[in-house]
């Protein structure tokens, strides 16, 4: 008779009246096993000893702690099964026992209590902001979750990283404002509430600032100026890296956030929308020398870690340390991070932070082929994933253009951010450039195509598109370090006034000069992103780095769409345009030639004569067409288009090509006409009484459809 | 945790008193399981139901696997608003029927 007895699965050892045996080294971290044991396994490389410590929920002391014998080590692995826990009230960590040598990279300190750097939840700061004890002798606990979920058919959406359009968002600082109107603020559960904003505005894809578990009271000060707390807003600064941040679901304080992000993940799918993760794999929330004792640096501070010769920590990241991951076991937890962020939790794709130092070797030297950056290309698990790098880091190294794509990572173009503000200000000598930044940067991007370009004007470092049109210099004092933090090269002009005014003049420049940017945005080649609110107009009064504020600097204010009710009824239009016309979204670089013998090239450029781009310094138009026959390769017919940008401060009167065939100019959008004239419905273009030439206005942008 | 089962208007209802966590969602899913094994219309009566944890939810999702399967019916009657608003954020409430109390909760059955 076959029994379900498993001779494997029976306890060997008792220790305090907790039965437990030798474990399977992987997989890494805690798992629930069908026979009712947990198996924990952690590595370490230089430790000479571990033990596990067990917690029940919450309580302030632990009921057992339980050394590894030497014979459930395997190589440099402790594992270990432990039977007749109850996991739904389990809290576990590891006490690591070794050198404290920090001159040769080691830091163990076998009192302190570290989190599994593997574990799927963490206990300690279930509830945002709710006051921690700070005499915890484990303040971030490793749990076990439930991995069962209920997808109903769920799958990654794999949308064409060309059709997609990207929308930067904070979790909490998207409904966490009384006005967002939602039930629980701040959490995930509440991004389901404004489904229905998202879809109507058009966007396909969300990009979530950091999800991983963090510690908002990290570095939490006292603004000088109110006394209210400044903390970790933003959450660039992992703690776990498996772990959804609890304080964003309404459901932490009952150990339920991976449910509540999964069923926000499944229903954000189901309306079309994909999720990229905002994910920091350059540092940890550990600090430099003095920082605390958390998780890496008791487990394995030399594998973990970048460090100098002498044992401190390099500064990449600008933030303290700087995580070693192109150390092969480091590299392999991210990979097996990313995976199971893919297949545990359908995301779509990865925007990895400051993603230059992902090519860096283990004493900080930039490499040729980076192991990490090859082995995520090449990955089984990720090959549908988008995968996004900010190619540059705070160690100086700038890689926009550069980055090691493998054919499929997409970058952050800094570039394309830097001179289209400048072009909007009406900074001369740019011309040139601007035709490259709209064609999807082929100069960058020569070889990747223009999909490589993740195109953004404004993103969560920065002003808003809103400050951008009304603040020359950043305002940071809120921030509480003497306006120092934050960048100075904000290429914003503020069209008269510093903040805001009265002046209806400036103020209609100033919605003018968003529409400009907003379209630029959409009409260019390669994935456009917008920042969060930038449909309505939000402002931050001109702070420029957010990222200590848990207050209405950093919180949508939704009535905002109410209040500007013609950007948002802009942007929505402009993102239809863009959905409407598969010539702006192309997947290969134009030939600049007429490949589909129509009489017209793929792409051609103009000024205020047609077909003479003025390309001098001093120039301030530019005007181009995208030939309808030639959209996306020539395999699909769509309409051609004529855009033209005249950023002198006067009209200015543009001579239009000619087409042939019988079709006619109709004018889709005039940045520079009041609300309600500014743009039309796709679809709904009006025609144009003289089809030789238009007077455009200053500072602004008109769009023609040829129909 | 207790579970007492009774009839009433020729409706099964299943009546938990206490809390649903690890510890005691394994005698309350054999029970729910066995009683829609007899009558795949069920009453689960929550009304001295103090919380329903993860594990607890989990079993309510196997029976209702289950009885879908077998085109029955399980209503919930007398969850707590802190309950809901738990299964509503994790996306359990979307396979359930939420009466307030048992004479409506019967009328659905019927």
């Amino acid at each position: 008779m076959i029994t379900d007895i498993r001779i494997d699965l029976s306890p060997t050892h008792e220790h305090q009246g907790i039965k437990y045996r030798r474990g399977t080294a992987l997989p890494f971290g805690s798992s629930v096993l069908s026979g009712g044991g947990i198996n924990f396994s952690v590595f370490s490389s230089t430790s000479i000893g571990c033990t596990l410590v067990l917690f029940e929920k919450n309580a302030p002391e632990p009921f057992a702690e339980i050394p590894f014998p030497d014979e459930f080590e395997i190589g440099d692995v402790y594992c270990m099964i432990v039977f007749g826990l109850d996991f739904d009230n389990l809290e576990y960590g590891y006490k690591m026992d070794g050198p404290f040598r920090p001159e040769e990279g080691h830091r163990f300190d076998k009192t302190k209590i570290l989190s599994d750097p593997y574990s799927r939840a963490l206990g300690g700061r279930d509830v945002w902001m709710a006051d921690p004890n700070w005499d915890n002798i484990y303040p971030h606990r490793s749990r076990i979750i439930y991995q069962d979920f209920d997808w109903e058919g769920d799958h990654p959406l794999e949308t064409p990283i060309e059709d997609l359009i990207i929308y930067e968002a904070h979790v909490r600082a998207f409904t966490k404002d009384k006005s967002s109107g939602v039930k629980a603020p701040g959490t995930f559960s509440a991004i389901r509430e404004k489904i229905p904003h998202l879809k109507k505005l058009g966007i396909n894809c969300i990009e979530l600032m950091p999800i991983y578990e963090f510690d908002e009271w990290e570095h939490s000060k006292e603004n000088p100026e109110t006394g209210e707390t400044l903390v970790n807003f933003w959450g660039y600064s992992t703690i776990n890296f498996f772990a959804p941040k609890a304080g964003y679901a309404a459901t932490g304080k009952f150990g339920m956030q991976v449910d509540e992000l999964k069923t926000l993940i499944k229903d954000l799918h189901r309306n079309g929308i994909e999720v990229l993760l905002d994910v920091v794999f350059n540092h940890t929330a550990e600090g430099n020398e003095r920082g605390p004792y958390i998780s890496f640096r008791g487990l394995d501070n030399k594998v973990y870690y970048m460090l100098t010769p002498e044992g401190y920590y390099f500064n990449f990241s600008g933030t303290g340390n700087t995580l070693n991951c192109n150390h092969p076991r480091v590299r392999n937890m991210v990979l097996d991070c990313l995976r199971y962020w893919a297949a545990e939790f359908h995301i779509d794709g990865f925007r990895f932070d400051l993603a230059a130092i992902l090519g860096r070797d283990q004493s900080g030297v930039p490499l040729n082929n980076p192991p990490l950056v090859e082995s995520l290309a090449y990955d089984p698990i990720l090959s549908s994933c988008k995968l996004i790098a900010e190619a540059w880091d705070a160690g100086g190294l700038y890689q926009v253009g550069s980055f090691p794509a493998y054919g499929r990572w997409g970058e952050w173009n800094g570039k394309y951010r830097d001179s289209i503000r400048k072009v909007l200000k009406s900074e001369k000598g740019l011309i040139g450039e601007l035709s490259q930044r709209i064609q999807g940067s082929p100069d960058l991007y020569f070889y990747r195509g223009p999909t490589a370009s993740i195109n953004f004007i404004t993103c969560h470092d920065g002003f808003t598109m809103m400050d951008m049109v009304s603040y020359n210099e950043k305002h940071n004092e809120a921030n509480g370090e003497d306006n120092n933090d934050g960048a100075n090269d904000n290429n914003s002009w503020n069209c008269g006034v510093e903040g805001p005014t009265d002046d209806p003049a400036i103020n209609f420049l100033r919605r003018q000069q968003v529409k400009n940017a907003l379209t630029i945005l959409m009409v260019s080649q390669g994935v456009p992103m917008l920042l969060m609110g930038d449909e309505m107009g939000r402002t931050k009064h001109g702070n420029n780095n957010t990222y200590c504020h848990d207050n209405e600097l950093n919180w949508l204010n939704w009535d905002l769409l109410e209040e500007n009710a013609d950007l948002f009824n802009y942007t929505q239009r402009i993102i239809q345009f863009r959905k409407a016309h598969p010539v702006l979204r192309s997947k290969e670089h134009f030939q600049h030639r007429d490949y589909k013998e129509v009489g017209l090239s793929d792409i051609s450029f103009h000024g205020t004569s047609a077909w003479r781009p003025d390309w001098t310094d001093d120039s301030l138009v530019f005007a181009y067409m995208l030939s309808g026959d030639h959209a996306k390769g020539g395999t699909i017919k769509d309409d051609t288009l004529y855009i033209a940008i005249n950023m002198y401060w006067d009209g200015l009167e543009f001579e239009l090509p000619q087409v042939p065939g019988d079709k006619q100019w109709h004018i889709f959008a005039n940045t520079s006409m009041p609300a309600g004239k500014d743009i039309s419905e796709v679809g709904a273009e009006i025609l144009l009484e003289d089809q030789h030439k238009i007077v455009i206005g200053g500072r602004s942008i008109v769009i023609l459809v040829n129909k | 945790m207790k579970i007492t089962i009774s009839t009433v208007d020729e409706v099964m209802v299943l009546s938990v008193k206490g809390s649903i966590d690890s510890q005691t969602a394994p005698e309350f899913q054999t029970a729910i399981l066995a009683q829609i094994e007899t009558d795949n219309n069920l009453i689960l009566d929550l009304r001295e139901n103090e919380f329903i944890s993860s594990a607890g939810l989990r079993v309510l999702l196997i029976v209702y696997r289950s009885s879908k399967i077998t085109s029955g019916k399980l209503v919930l009657v007398g969850a707590s608003e802190e309950i809901r608003e738990v299964m509503h954020n994790t996306g359990f409430s979307k396979f359930f029927t939420f009466a307030d109390t048992l004479e409506e909760g019967i009328k659905i059955i019927k």
